[in-house]
């Protein structure tokens, strides 16, 4: 029985650190707290660090995305062209949307192809870590590797879908200009925007896991408001001037319209594009990749728990 | 008596022994309640969850569950510990705590580094092919492209996934069970860990792997690390750690050498 009833021999401290209380152990050795968020300056440095992480694990996902479908990576350019038809279809011949639009279809394509990158990486982004669980529960990483994956996955499906669009806007009949270059830019910034709310609704999908069946129809709310298929501002022009400013900025309308106006600047019968497009494109993309960011790590030791 | 009984073990011990440890691992007095959902014996319907929300009652579904009551323990550099204890009896919920994956109601669990949790369940990327998640988990765990390159064919060889034909090529979701867990271990334990927890990982791998694998361990702890070990396997216990901690209830029953403890677990004897 002595020796049953001496539990602690192997754990209790020896030697010099004899007596110490576990608390006084941990402040001598520099124990940490398991699983603490890091420092934003660290926590930064760490996601550099597996930047090589981010790029693989976005390939490999976009491969595998179709590997169970007969025609595999065929379906990357035939899925953006399907749904070019479709809304065609539905808002070119049907209700005649395209009579004020000057050169309709591939004022649509881009509208489609851009809205369905903020769409498409909101919505992985929401799932990005009830659908990684494993991956999180096995292995230690910075968790906001997983949105950010998920994000460039998206970006890679809208470059392929840009060249599909490429092939669209000169059968158009639209000749290639200077302005195509600012084509680069305006994705760059909406790439820097959608990692922002793709981070942030990261967060929220993962502690409410309502959010997943909520964000379809709010995005479809958010896609009709931003004038994917017809001219949004046309159709409010009587209505109060709060409405009309928020249609204005409406960050999906904004980087809508500069990678129309890059294509061809009398897309719209317009001619122009106000000067402060640009501004408030960058205002977006600061603003939402900040405080999306900053929100998602201030959760970071909470992912995966429970 | 038990006064005399720790001078003798003292005594007995060997000079190194004596001098001061560095711990790894700091568990004290910790407390673990689990919040689970969709638990209550009521009807789940869709209008009894609307008038729950309309009159702002808190869902009775979920139930407190006192999984882990008040352990306390220290690890030190080069242990291997075992954790024993029936099913459900608190030792995954004590390590997934270790890893940081679970907040502590109470007590604070502080460690050197980050612990590795490698679980039984815990899947990689299914749809993705063996050595795909072979270099996205290096990649993951920090490692850098060359490092993955240079310890790849180590990983596969270690893994043994190769040796009944090109299995590797293909998605993880073909994989049996006994592979996919080999080739997650061969994944986790490429790299040094200061702290590394296995939760009955190994227990779905032929006895040729178990024996391997229970180098590696031996290899990780010369490495200066810790290792914790959840099995069902006193034998596996017994190869591989010198010291066992026995959970039961949630509350340690005991923690000592790994013969003893073992012994008395198995003859059911609570000191």
């Amino acid at each position: 029985m002595s020796t049953l009833s001496d539990p602690l021999s192997l754990s209790a401290p020896r030697g010099a650190d004899a007596g110490l209380t576990p608390q006084q152990l941990v402040a001598k050795y520099g124990l940490t707290v398991s699983g603490a968020r890091p420092p934003l300056p660290k926590y930064v440095q760490q996601l550099w660090s597996r930047r090589h992480f981010i790029m693989s694990f976005a390939t490999a996902r976009l491969v595998a995305q179709y590997s169970t479908a007969k025609l595999g990576q065929v379906w990357q350019v035939v899925t953006p062209l399907l749904n070019c038809v479709v809304y065609f279809l539905v808002f070119g011949l049907i209700l005649s949307g395209s009579k004020s639009i000057g050169n309709y279809v591939p004022w649509l394509c881009i509208g489609v192809f851009i809205f369905q990158f903020i769409q498409t990486a909101v919505q992985s982004g929401t799932r990005s870590i009830s659908d990684s669980l494993g991956l999180i529960r096995a292995l230690h990483f910075p968790r906001a590797c997983l949105p950010i994956a998920f994000t460039i996955i998206q970006l890679q499906q809208l470059l392929i879908s840009m060249v599909v669009l490429v092939g669209i806007v000169l059968a158009s009949g639209i000749t290639p200009g200077l302005s195509w270059l600012l084509v680069v830019p305006a994705i760059a910034l909406l790439c820097l925007f959608n990692t922002g709310i793709a981070l942030a609704m990261a967060r929220v999908g993962a502690k409410t896991t309502d959010m997943a069946q909520l964000m379809p129809f709010i995005l479809r709310t958010w896609m009709y408001l931003s004038g994917v298929f017809y001219s949004i501002e046309r159709n409010i022009e009587s209505w109060p001037k709060w409405i009309q400013l928020a249609a204005d900025v409406n960050p999906a309308a904004v980087y809508m319209d500069l990678v129309r106006f890059a294509f061809d600047p009398s897309i719209d019968n317009r001619h122009s594009l106000p000067p402060h497009v640009w501004a408030v494109a960058v205002a977006w993309a600061l603003v939402a990749f900040v405080l999306g960011f900053v929100f998602f790590w201030k959760a970071e030791e909470e992912y995966g728990r429970g | 008596m038990a006064d005399t009984a720790t001078t003798n073990v003292k005594e007995a011990a060997p000079v190194d022994a004596q001098l001061a440890r560095v711990p790894t691992v700091v568990v004290d007095d910790v407390h673990i309640v689990y919040k689970v959902h969709g638990a209550g014996s009521g009807r789940g319907s869709a209008t009894s969850a609307l008038s729950r929300i309309i009159s702002r009652k808190r869902s009775p579904a979920i139930r407190e569950v006192h999984a882990v009551r008040g352990v306390s323990f220290v690890a030190y550099k080069g242990e291997a510990i075992g954790l024993i204890g029936s099913n459900g009896s608190g030792k995954s919920t004590m390590l997934a705590a270790i890893a940081g994956l679970l907040p502590t109601e109470k007590g604070g669990i502080y460690t050197n580094g980050q612990p590795s949790l490698l679980g039984v369940n815990a899947a990689l990327m299914n749809d993705l092919t063996g050595d795909r998640n072979v270099v996205l988990g290096c990649l993951a765990m920090g490692m850098s492209p060359a490092e993955v390159r240079s310890r790849y064919q180590d990983i596969v060889d270690f893994s043994g996934i190769n040796e009944k034909g090109d299995f590797i090529t293909l998605p993880m979701r073909t994989y049996s069970s006994g592979m996919a867990a080999r080739l997650r271990f061969s994944i986790a334990a490429a790299k040094t860990h200061d702290v590394l927890l296995i939760d009955e990982a190994l227990a779905t791998g032929d006895q040729k792997f178990q024996k391997r694998s229970e180098a590696r361990i031996r290899e990780l702890r010369k490495e200066a690390g810790t290792v914790f070990l959840v099995s069902h396997n006193n034998n596996a216990i017994r190869d591989t750690c010198e010291r066992t901690i026995w959970i039961e209830k949630g509350e340690l029953v005991m923690d000592g050498p790994t013969d003893v403890v073992v012994k008395a677990y198995e003859r059911g004897e609570r000191p």
